[in-house]
């Protein structure tokens, strides 16, 4: 079954010519755990991966089994979504990054693939100062 | 999240994580998520709905003191 519509495709296709460089979505999957959001989530991320195959590659993993990535990672729930560019910024999504959270799943992908983030010289130095690690949840529904 | 995933690439110290609030029950009670966006930043600060760059950052740099006693 299609996610997308044709013209979300083409919407998407269009955001896409910023990708600056290459993509990896990371995807976790375990059929026990989830089987039918895991396989949504899965195949959503290939549509999405398709319409830039030059750019953006997939991979899958199965946390039960891909146990040590998964602890790299940080992930401990299915399904789940790393976004990594030149290398793994930190950008997680857990659950099918549906409605409002897909333009932010497309728009993580532009980010990741520049490694360039659009805030304010304000905000970059105050981050830059960092002496701890920030954990940021953003709990949303799909509408 | 907009915000949260560029202060991830902004930041190595920073990880930002989506969560699909009703795939995840148990996680949205344990946070209580009665509202959405709901940010819960190092499990110490927390707001909803969208904020400002501004007022995210001063969020995070909450967050990011050391607890007083």
């Amino acid at each position: 079954m299609a996610f997308l519509s044709d013209r979300d495709q083409a919407a998407v296709r269009q955001e896409f010519e910023k990708l600056a460089g290459p993509v990896k979505l990371v995807v976790f999957s375990q059929e026990l755990e989830a089987a039918d959001l895991c396989r949504q989530n899965e195949a959503l991320v290939r549509e999405v991966a398709e319409l830039s195959p030059d750019k953006v590659t997939v991979e899958v993993l199965n946390p039960a089994i891909d146990r040590d990535r998964a602890a790299v990672y940080g992930v401990e729930r299915v399904p789940a979504i790393v976004v990594e560019g030149a290398r793994d910024y930190g950008i997680r999504f857990l659950g099918i990054p549906g409605g409002y959270e897909f333009s932010n799943l497309i728009d993580s992908m532009i980010v990741a693939s520049s490694g360039v983030p659009s805030l304010t010289a304000e905000t970059r130095t105050a981050l830059e100062g960092l002496a701890g690690d920030i954990d940021i949840k953003v709990f949303s529904t799909p509408t | 999240m907009r915000l949260a995933q560029h202060m991830a690439v902004a930041s190595d110290r920073v990880r930002a994580t989506a969560i699909e609030a009703t795939e995840f029950p148990e996680l949205s009670r344990s946070y209580r998520v009665s509202a959405v966006p709901k940010i819960v930043i190092n499990d110490r600060v927390e707001f909803e709905g969208a904020l400002p760059e501004a007022e995210f950052l001063s969020a995070v740099l909450r967050a990011a003191a050391p607890e007083t006693a």
